[in-house]
């Protein structure tokens, strides 16, 4: 990016070197939130063309593009894109662009640990997508891999998904372990843990979310290559094993693996509507305490996606219980949230248009999570629409329109260039349009039977599929259209100032400097009053 | 404020009154069906509480926050406030939302109390998940049955118009008498599958290994479809769970015509069977049982499904034929079907397939009598 | 910086400790499954004298057999008896036919599971032939027992038992296993 201002900053040090070694060496966590945000935006097209082939093949009921065989690998490589390939790096990405300015630190605690970090991932995506070039095909078992269909019936492949899945967790442990030195240790003199900005809270608690719960996956996924290629029996019931206890460990994981998706977008989304309502934040204390407590109690709800293995039913009361209790602390954020808004002085750009989408659509997955929560009830949702409907209304307009809300806001600080208002508007107003339109037809077909995971089915889920893959195609194809924005930001444009948003000189360090900031930032670090 | 409650309970009917039709009736293309059990009809109840809860909710929360953003506009003049916090409020909505979710948790633990019923059934019946059909056993009777897709390839590849009950009929389904406890015995013979009939809110994974129970009591009589619901590979989606629910007299007789069914299997495996006739069930059993992987033109998808249109073990072997449908071939795609065809079935199939296609005229044409096959099983082969 | 390499430190002994963990949950897996009968898991073979049956609260109660190959085993796999109306209390002996009518010699396991899963803990075998696997040779037939005790505090919810049997071939695991050990 070319946005980075190569003038002499107050060392004397030069701008960053020229050419494809600046990228492939950079420690700067500048260029490397660039990195992982480019990568990242590379990674939605590409899991978001494999969602096409499954909407395009859900079109209509019979079989007219794909096999159930390759839909099973595009069904299976779009979750895993999506949650590894995309939402991850990108809330990494903005990590490393935000954190160490929000701070006041000149940079990440390890600068070349953070490119290692980054560099592994074009690694870990290049070994998974081959897969499904090669003759075997790829992954084909879905995103969450239950044994035995992703062991003893698993294609040859499935030993370079599982290499595929470490490199990918080495990457995720050895960032957060960055982000949370950096955060613990390099905090300019005078910013205590409660002065600290809510973007930053919000990584901090991921980042230990993160290496509390990627060795468990590890786990997982070495006991699965145990069970393929050394003669154990973790899975297998014929050598003592349980096909069960592979969901336990994989959702011991997974669940606050969905918490990861979601809480750094909490924090995007509270400086966002803080900024263009202008007025603080209300009940920062409590927007903390509910961070920390959504992220304890994510620890114990993970059987929700069990309900109907064949728990006891203390267990499947307990699990009811717990999961319904997240409900708070989530809860509360969204009153807090309203409540900033309520009696402020709004403005509605780009970035806040996103963040109220956020709200009330992220609020509408809640409440179909919390209908999923209520066991008998799940007995019918499970392993249905319904489901899907659930996690992409908070992954899409949850998860990514916080990661889009975020790069609007920053952006023009990133690249000194305000972005295309106008523009910006057409591509919320098409992606809000048709994410609705592609995700609330789910709620439908799958209250009236439609499981998951099908690439054909009966008939009278024909029109509600249609209206769905109709949402879908408008929806990628607007991408395309951030895409243009998102360069035009970079090019030319009008010039963006140092507060780039009115009002937010006292919201934080990040909007003290000059809009491109210096390469080198804060190499001396401020007082914080 | 009083006349905003008002406008809301009227709104509330008026909801109701325009969803009531479709939301109400059996069966909706975008709502839980009632169902035909006590259980299902709880289910159903608590599923449309939490609902109005939730949407209640929102339309508070909702309200408040579009009225913000309309009554706080900057362009309209709006200064914002400075208040950024008010610990008495926060508490308050705090213990608001844990009670309501108590609300909601205490009809939806009476519902899952009475759906955990380890009480024995009058029907017991073994449900086993295959890759990709059903099997179902009755344990008293000792009647037991594969349950499998009847929708053509050419519905699905969209050579014919799809019919009613695409991808959601089967040659045989569930039988079972209203009125009467069924209990299902639940596992998998391979991965895990999982058995839904969402009109009896029954869902139960299926584990290989492990046995899972669960139970219902329908009411009244019907076909119910439902599904497999946890990826198990290819035909996933084209496994349906088809049950018909009927009078008692009708069970006992379909009972009793299945037991005498299966004497008269065994009966037929004695007779002796001219080419003709074993031709012609043969193919019938080839379409429903080979083709998925062998095609209908016997061309396979080689190297993984071979040919068996000029192979030399369906022209010349028919010994080694015999003995791959009797115990498949150890490390391939190909099962043992000595448990899953009679011996009339398989002498039929294995003769069809030595006399279709160039076998007929280029291979030995032998035939199989269901006898061999029988005296196969019992042959210890020492 | 000294701070922070504290700070690193810990944080991978975190990463590490939770690698190990996710192993601990096999084993924490299975005593939770023995305590709670969750997945009708069953303990191993019981002592007789260890079982503490009291001869009162004794009821009947009806125990289903059920029998699975898994993978088209292609045994014969059945039990004589499909169910049986028993008293709680006192020792029952059921016997199972297994039938190896291949023309190789085979290796099988028969992996046990009770439900409902919370009868399992009240279900006590003393000798079952899932406790060891089961090796015959071509076209050998045997009739096998399995011989149990259901201790009567069983909870009277509980009105019947299903105890289902899946007989896996591990012919290929077990000479694999033979030619590692021959190593």
């Amino acid at each position: 990016m070319s946005t980075v201002v190569e003038t002499h900053n107050d060392q004397g040090h030069h701008g960053p070197p020229k050419g494809i070694t600046r990228w492939l060496f950079t420690t700067n966590h500048k260029d490397i939130g660039t990195l992982y945000l480019w990568f990242s935006f590379l990674m939605l097209f590409i899991g978001g063309a494999m969602a096409m082939v499954v909407r395009a093949e859900l079109f209509e009921p019979g079989l007219q593009i794909v096999q159930p065989e390759f839909f099973n690998q595009m069904n299976t490589n779009h979750g895993l894109i999506m949650v590894f390939g995309v939402i991850m790096p990108a809330f990494v990405g903005l990590a490393n662009w935000m954190i160490p300015m929000q701070i006041g630190a000149p940079d990440m605690a390890l600068p070349r640990l953070n490119n290692l970090s980054f560099w592994l991932l074009p690694m870990a995506f290049t070994v998974l997508i081959s897969t499904l070039f090669m003759d075997a095909g790829g992954p084909n078992f879905g995103w969450t891999f239950y044994a035995p269909l992703s062991t003893t019936y698993a294609p040859e492949t499935v030993t370079y998904f599982i290499f595929s899945v470490h490199i990918m967790g080495a990457s995720s442990i050895l960032g957060s372990i960055n982000i949370i030195t950096t955060i613990l240790n390099m905090r300019a003199p005078g910013m205590t843990l409660m002065k600290m900005p809510l973007f930053v809270w919000s990584w901090l608690i991921t980042a230990y979310l993160l290496i509390a719960v990627m060795p468990v996956l590890a786990g997982a996924v070495t006991m699965m290559l145990m069970d393929i290629h050394f003669g154990t029996s973790f899975f297998d019931a014929a050598g003592g094993g349980d096909p069960v206890l592979f969901q336990h460990v994989f959702w011991f994981f997974g669940h606050p693996e969905v918490y990861i998706m979601i809480l750094p977008a909490f924090g995007i989304i509270s400086h966002i509507i803080e900024t263009f309502s202008r007025k603080p934040i209300f009940g920062y204390s409590s927007m903390v305490y509910a961070l920390t407590s959504i992220a304890i109690l994510s620890f114990v709800v993970w059987a929700h996606h069990m309900f109907t293995v064949g728990m006891p039913l203390a267990g499947e009361l307990f699990f009811m219980y717990s999961t319904m209790l997240i409900a708070v602390p989530t809860g509360v954020k969204v009153f807090n949230w309203v409540a900033t808004m309520f009696k402020g002085s709004i403005t509605f750009e780009t970035p806040m248009l996103f963040a109220i989408a956020f709200v009330a659509l992220f609020t509408i997955g809640g409440f179909s999570g919390l209908m999923l929560a209520i066991v008998p009830a799940d007995f019918q949702y499970h392993d249905t629409y319904f489901v899907v409907a659930h996690f992409h209304y908070v992954l899409v307009p949850g998860s990514l329109f916080g990661i889009m809300a975020g790069v609007y806001y920053w952006i023009p600080k990133w690249t000194g260039i305000m972005y295309d208002e106008i523009l910006g508007k057409l591509h919320f107003w098409l992606s809000f349009i048709s994410v609705n339109l592609t995700f609330f037809p789910m709620h439908f077909v799958g209250l009236a039977g439609m499981p998951r995971r099908y690439p054909d089915y009966a008939l009278q889920f024909a029109d509600f599929n249609a209206m769905a893959t109709v949402g879908a195609f408008i929806f990628g194809f607007t991408q395309l259209l951030l895409l243009f924005i998102v360069i035009k930001a970079i090019r030319a444009g009008k010039k963006a100032s140092s507060e780039v948003w009115e009002g937010t000189q006292d919201l934080g360090l990040e909007w003290t400097l000059k809009s491109p900031p210096p390469y080198h930032t804060f190499a001396v670090q401020p007082e914080v009053k | 404020m009083m006349h905003v409650l008002k406008a809301t309970k009227k709104l509330n009917w008026l909801i109701l009154l325009f969803l009531s039709t479709s939301i109400f009736s059996e069966r909706s293309d975008y709502n839980m069906p009632m169902g035909v059990t006590e259980v299902s009809k709880d289910i159903f109840d608590l599923h449309m509480l939490i609902m109005w809860i939730c949407v209640w909710i929102g339309v508070v929360v909702f309200g408040i926050m579009f009225w913000s953003l309309l009554k706080y506009r900057k362009s309209t003049g709006a200064v914002a406030a400075k208040f950024n916090d008010n610990f008495r409020l926060e508490i308050a909505w705090t213990i608001l939302a844990t009670l309501i979710l108590v609300g909601m948790a205490i009809p939806s633990t009476k519902v899952m109390i009475t759906a955990y019923d380890d009480r024995e059934g009058d029907v017991n019946i073994l449900v086993t998940g295959y890759q990709w059909k059903w099997h179902y056993k009755y344990l008293e009777d000792n009647i037991s049955f594969f349950s499998m897709l009847t929708t053509s390839q050419e519905e699905i590849d969209n050579l014919i118009p799809k019919g009613e009950f695409y991808l959601t009929e089967v040659d045989e389904p569930l039988v079972i008498p209203i009125n009467k406890r069924v209990r299902f015995l639940i596992t998998g013979n391979d991965v895990i599958h999982s058995w839904w009939v969402p009109d009896f809110a029954v869902k139960q994974d299926a584990v290989p290994g492990f046995i899972n129970t669960a139970w219902t009591y329908v009411s009244k009589t019907g076909i119910y479809r439902g599904a497999c619901t946890e990826l198990c590979g290819m035909k996933h989606a084209f496994m349906p769970v088809v049950v018909r629910a009927v009078e008692q007299e009708e069970y006992e007789a379909w009972v009793a015509e299945k037991i005498a069914f299966a004497e008269a299997e065994r009966l037929l495996t004695d007779k002796l069977w001219t080419t003709d006739e074993l031709i012609e069930r043969g193919e019938g059993i080839y379409l429903k049982n080979c083709v998925a992987c062998h095609q209908v033109n016997g061309q396979g998808l080689p190297p993984v499904f071979p040919s068996l249109d000029g192979s030399e073990i369906v022209m010349k072997n028919k010994t080694r034929n015999i003995e791959i449908l009797m115990e498949g071939v150890r490390g391939g795609a190909m099962q043992s079907f000595a448990n899953q065809l009679s011996e009339v079935d398989i002498a039929s199939v294995i003769t069809y397939t030595r006399q279709s296609w160039s076998n007929g005229k280029e291979g030995d044409g032998q035939i199989v009598e269901p006898k061999e096959i029988l005296e196969f099983k019992n042959n210890t082969k020492l | 910086m000294k701070e922070s390499k504290k700070t690193i430190r810990n944080l991978l002994l975190v990463v590490a400790g939770m690698f190990a963990f996710s192993f601990l949950l096999v084993p924490i897996y299975d005593v939770f499954c023995e305590i709670t009968g969750l997945n009708g898991k069953v303990t191993g073979p019981s002592e007789l004298s260890e079982i503490d049956i009291q001869t009162e609260n004794q009821r009947e109660i009806l125990i289903q057999f059920v029998t699975h190959n898994n993978e088209y085993m292609p045994w014969t796999f059945k039990s004589k008896k499909t169910q049986l109306l028993i008293k709680t209390g006192v020792q029952q002996e059921v016997f199972f036919v297994f039938e190896n009518t291949t023309d190789q010699d085979m290796v099988g396991q028969v992996i046990p599971s009770v439900s409902p899963g919370r009868g399992a803990e009240f279900f006590h075998k003393t000798e079952c032939f899932c406790f060891e696997r089961q090796t015959l040779l071509a076209g050998e037939k045997t009739e096998l027992p399995v011989i149990f005790i259901v201790d009567p505090a069983l909870p009277l919810e509980i009105g019947s038992l299903s105890l289902g049997y899946t007989l896996f071939d591990i012919t290929n695991q077990v000479s694999k296993q033979q030619k590692v050990a021959s190593l």
